[in-house]
């Protein structure tokens, strides 16, 4: 057995024979390097920069657990929106550490993603139940995101555009008032921070919604039910910014009479991670349903009449609406909102209101034991949060400090925030270290807030009563799991989303509690590793793409082109160019391109492409002098969108700055570029990195992501700030945490550090090797959509199947349903162009894997000439009909075709065969009718409903 | 209804239902290119529009498209029924299916709209 010292080795799906015949294959050359100079152009190729040379997987581990002990080990009572939490153990191993969970895209492709829309939709039925609201969408990127994202969800529906105040309760978490003023900003929203209710009152007729918290960032508990119903009165919608686990015993807001609800699910389950990630919630009522941001599961029929699940109401989002979406939102954070959904189908009602019950009392004892030492308490009504008055309010946090746990002074006072990890033996600790006395929890409590305690029994549908048992709860995730398609089963090539290898070592550091117990906001002496290793990747990155600042804040690739465009803008501004708001986007653009644009309030100007889907020079220089001072920015995608190193990016940029633009780039496709090319040479000034393509954190079923933004020097002032920043700026948040979600900065580091610079460029080179050994073999039967002037493709490549619709009456979306039934998730449908496949294999697939798509494509192609020659009707054949779930072929109607033809159209299917869940689902009767939330008695899992 | 149906090179058609006010809806040729309508959101009645502004907006399960008000005027109706069913826009888009009704501002002059047989011999072409 050879020795397989380096990562790389494992990474990279191809070995050394393997490389040769597929090098042999395309006539690449006698070796990689040799290749990545044909398929590279010159004119961007650059030499892999330095790195470290790499670690074995045992060493980068070392070297993780090395900084991990860097970072504190006490308990954080810091509040804020970020609480300790367990995760129980039955979720790590059947969800988290599970790659059917973690390795799955985003559910798109409905019928091979049944197991992971159930659960979705466990989430949204809880979190709507839990607000009392009509629904609630599949997660946001976090509670701060979600309040500016309900904040322009009540801007855009205001029936008067004079209305141009939001009210924003004094007592609101300060990264939540940052963040909502960041959004406010572009859109001419007057942000308008209120301390009482007379404030709300004197400002209601100005306003066109308002954002209470509930419970408070202080911990105070407000009777807010006649503010409301004044405000709904007066046309103001009101926003409650909430948390799950005090709803188990508070009011819910929709009670209280708010129209929406935000907050995130943290608590549920997910560790605190320095930030995240975590899921971020809204929940509404159904007259906002259309004009909700984010994704949304719903219920629908299959063809068969079957119960199934789907992304319901797409067209409200930015890959159909573009600029006029309803929000930039992509990439969301599905495996956290995943896992609180399983953590609250793991404890069922009872348990978590005893959780919720026991963190109360914890903390009423706590309040108890404290007052008898001297403190005041502030506020009477409170869920797990104390405000507390002391003369040496700083000295009770040091010494609090000293026994290990971490409370927060701030304006003279002390706050403290129990959690469910809070045990009495710790809370006794922490109450003598402050010079009181523990005497147990209260045993006597009235509750939260003795007017508001919750009347309607949470959670009282099927899935959350009867799967607490351990073997109920590992057989529904497995049933759940077994239903889907992920990276465990085959390869995924999803052009633009490059679902490479998310390695088993760089996961790991997800189980240690030195990394994952870290509050956000704590002493920075507590977060030295977590840091320390964040800047370290943090220049891995600036090397990698030749920029030469970072900001780690976005969450999503969404969110780095927003922070993007926001530091051009600050910029004109700056340079006293307040005019300055056209964006220039190509046609073939990613739709968050657009969306993000409208978001920081420029006007989107298409431009054309031309062959390669590179921006068109002659028409980017009419549309750079229709705008003239007007210009801010281009946005372009390198390679095109189409898959190809295309030419015009350097002299497009040189027009663009010329005249006093700045340019964007996306940089979706950045796994064609790493370690071969620096896009901070080409000309771009700022671009985002999506850590869950290019650099291994997993897709999770459509989020976690990670979109940080690297940028020239000249940027560097305007990336966004954090209050919490000791040094820099405090304002311009676009996420609740500094690091966005730090947890997961270690995934990305490993990845760099066990590959090193050698290793990535190997990667790219195979990477787009693969690409061109698929198009070879597809080519000869299937149209390409665009060809390179080279006649190399990039990282992927488009086919283009609009032919079939008249020779057969086959469409693009029977190709991709007929994929299933051969086991593979389908490439990209219809972009950048309708009737297309955009294929990405990225280099973790070795030529096995390869051979067997393209055989599965052509296939597919004999299929559709069966279809041609007449042998098949064209309204019953294997393509219209697919997928073919077993219980149609064994019970179905009769059809022109046989069922072995139908479920094993190649002999290899038959040793392992993946059989469809549903069949095709009825789209149409989705979207008109929307079902979004479980019914009571509806139970996931058993297919029946 | 007796009077004849106006068509738009947007696809959308008007009839004047009297009083100086008009219905509007999509040809049976939008329609069939839209596929499977699935909502429908329509004006504010009482909203000033003007000729050839966006006032509504008709979704499929792949698409949104606007709608254009084809004169100026004021909406002063619009068809509830398809909020709840939305399909009648496709299974009777020049009646059933009708989208709003603009009292119009001034005179509406006709000659900027095409009959039945000069819009389906556009389309042809």
């Amino acid at each position: 057995m050879p020795e397989r010292p380096y990562y790389r080795d494992r990474h990279i799906g191809p070995d050394a024979a393997e490389l040769q015949r597929m090098l042999e294959a395309v006539d690449g050359g006698a070796s990689l390097e040799e290749f990545i100079e044909r398929a590279v152009p010159a004119s961007i190729l650059a030499p892999a920069p330095e790195l470290p040379a790499p670690l074995s997987e045992q060493e980068a581990l070392d070297e993780l657990e090395r900084y991990a002990s860097e970072n504190g080990a006490h308990k954080p009572l810091l509040g804020l929106g970020f609480y300790g939490s367990v995760m129980p153990v039955p979720i790590r191993r059947l969800l988290l550490e599970n790659p059917s969970w973690y390795t799955a895209y985003t559910p798109y492709q409905a019928e091979i993603s049944q197991g992971r829309l159930e659960l979705l939709l466990c989430f949204q039925t809880m979190v709507a139940d839990l607000c009392g609201l009509d629904m609630a969408n599949a997660s946001l990127l976090d509670e701060a995101s979600a309040a500016a994202e309900a904040m322009i969800m009540l801007w855009r529906v205001a029936p008067d555009a004079k209305r141009a105040a939001f009210l924003v309760d004094a007592d609101t978490h300060p990264q939540n008032i940052e963040v909502l003023r960041t959004r406010a900003a572009p859109c001419g929203i007057e942000l308008c921070i209120c301390a009482d209710a007379a404030d709300f009152q004197k400002h209601a007729d100005q306003a066109f919604g308002a954002l209470l918290s509930y419970p408070c960032s202080s911990g105070r508990i407000v009777d807010w039910r006649e503010l409301i119903a004044e405000l709904r009165e007066r046309k103001v919608p009101t926003v409650a910014c909430t948390d799950l686990l005090a709803l188990m015993l508070l009011e819910s807001p929709g009670a209280l009479g708010a129209a929406v609800a935000v907050g995130s699910a943290q608590r549920f389950g997910l560790p605190l991670g320095a930030g995240g990630p975590h899921a971020g919630f809204i929940a509404c009522e159904k007259a906002y349903m259309r004009k909700m941001p984010g994704r949304i599961v719903g219920i629908a029929p299959d063809s068969e009449g079957r119960m199934a699940f789907r992304l319901s109401l797409q067209t409200r989002e930015q890959h159909i609406r573009r600029d006029r979406a309803t929000s930039n939102i992509c990439t969301a954070q599905s495996l956290p909102a995943m896992i609180a959904a399983a953590y609250a189908i793991y404890h069922g009602p009872a348990g978590l209101r005893g959780i919720a019950e026991r963190v109360h009392t914890t903390t009423r004892g706590l309040a108890e034991a404290l007052t008898a030492a001297g403190c005041k308490l502030v506020h009477q009504d409170y869920f797990d949060t104390l405000c507390l008055e002391h003369s040496e309010s700083q000295r009770l946090a040091d010494q609090a400090a000293e026994a290990g746990f971490d409370l927060r002074c701030a304006d003279g006072r002390l706050y403290l925030s129990c959690d469910e990890t809070v045990s009495e033996v710790e809370a006794a600790c922490l109450a003598e270290a402050c010079g009181g006395k523990w005497t147990g929890p209260a045993a006597d409590s009235p509750g939260p807030h003795a007017a508001l305690a919750r009347t309607a029994a949470p959670l009282q549908h099927k899935v959350f009563n009867g799967n607490t048992s351990e073997h109920a709860f590992m057989r529904l995730l497995r049933r759940l799991a077994a239903k889907d398609i992920a990276l465990d089963r085959s390869m995924i090539p999803l052009g633009s989303c490059t679902m490479k290898l998310n390695a088993a070592t760089a996961m790991q550091s997800l189980a240690s509690a030195r990394w994952n117990e870290q509050h956000p906001f704590a002493p920075p002496a507590r977060l030295a590793g977590m840091n320390a290793l964040a800047a370290e990747l943090g220049e891995f990155l600036t090397r990698l793409t030749g920029f030469d600042a970072v900001s780690f804040q976005p969450n999503a690739g969404s969110q780095g082109e927003y922070a993007g465009l926001l530091a051009i803008r600050g910029w004109h501004k700056q340079q006293g160019e307040n005019d300055r708001c056209v964006c220039l986007i190509p046609e073939s653009a990613h739709g968050t391109n657009a969306a993000s644009a409208a978001m920081v309030g420029m006007e989107v100007q298409n431009v054309v492409v031309d062959a390669e889907g590179g921006v068109d020079l002659d028409d980017l220089r009419a549309k750079i002098d229709a705008a003239g001072a007007r210009l801010a920015a281009m946005m372009v995608t390198y390679p095109s969108t189409c898959g190809i190193y295309n030419e015009s990016l350097g002299t497009a940029c040189e027009l663009v700055h010329k005249a006093g633009g700045l340019v964007y780039m996306d940089g979706a496709n950045l796994n064609a570029l790493v370690g071969v090319a620096l896009p901070g040479k080409l000309g771009p000034d700022i671009m985002h990195i999506n850590l869950h393509k290019t650099f291994c954190i997993p897709h999770g079923g459509g989020g976690p992501g990670a979109g940080p933004v690297v940028c020239t020097d000249q940027l560097r002032p305007f990336l966004p700030g954090h209050w919490t920043a000791a040094d820099g700026r405090t304002d311009g948040g676009i996420s609740a945490a500094p690091l966005g979600s730090g947890m997961l900065l270690a995934i990305s580091w490993a990845y760099i550090r066990m590959m090193g610079a050698a290793g990535l460029r190997a990667a790219t080179g195979t990477a787009v090797l693969a690409a061109n050994y698929m198009q070879r073999q597809l080519e000869q039967q299937y149209r390409l959509a665009f060809t390179s002037a080279s006649g190399w493709c990039a990282h992927e490549f488009v086919l283009d199947l609009s032919e079939f619709k008249d020779s057969a009456g086959v469409t693009v979306e029977d190709v991709a349903k007929r994929l299933i039934d051969m086991g593979f998730h389908a490439p990209t449908v219809s972009f950048p162009q309708a009737n297309c496949l955009m294929i990405e294999p990225t280099e973790s697939e070795g030529v096995a894997e390869l051979d067997r798509f393209c055989a599965a494509l052509l296939q597919i192609r004999a299929e559709i000439e069966k279809v041609e020659q007449g042998e098949w009707p064209r309204d019953d054949n294997p393509l219209v009909n697919a997928p073919h779930p077993a219980a149609d072929l064994l019970d179905g109607p009769a059809r022109s075709y046989t069922a072995a033809e139908a479920a094993y159209p190649l002999a290899w299917i038959k040793e392992d065969k993946y059989w469809p869940p549903v069949s095709r689902i009825d789209q149409v009767k989705g979207d008109r009718s929307p079902q979004l939330v479980l019914a009571p008695d509806m139970e996931p899992g058993s297919g029946s409903g | 209804m007796s009077e004849e149906l106006r068509y738009t090179k947007e696809h959308e058609w008007l009839v004047p239902v009297g009083d100086g006010v008009w219905r509007i809806g999509v040809s049976d040729y939008a329609q069939e290119q839209l596929g499977d309508i699935v909502a429908v959101e329509l004006p504010a009645t009482d909203a000033a529009v003007t000729a050839g502004q966006a006032c509504a907006v008709l979704e499929s399960v792949k698409s949104a498209s606007d709608i254009y008000a084809p004169i100026a005027g004021t909406i002063v109706k619009v068809n509830d029924q398809l909020e709840d069913s939305p399909e009648k826009v496709n299974e009777s888009p020049t009646s059933e299916g009708w989208l709003f009704e603009i009292k119009a501002e001034g005179e509406v002059d006709l000659k900027e709209f095409m009959d039945l047989a000069t819009y389906q011999s556009g389309l042809d072409a």
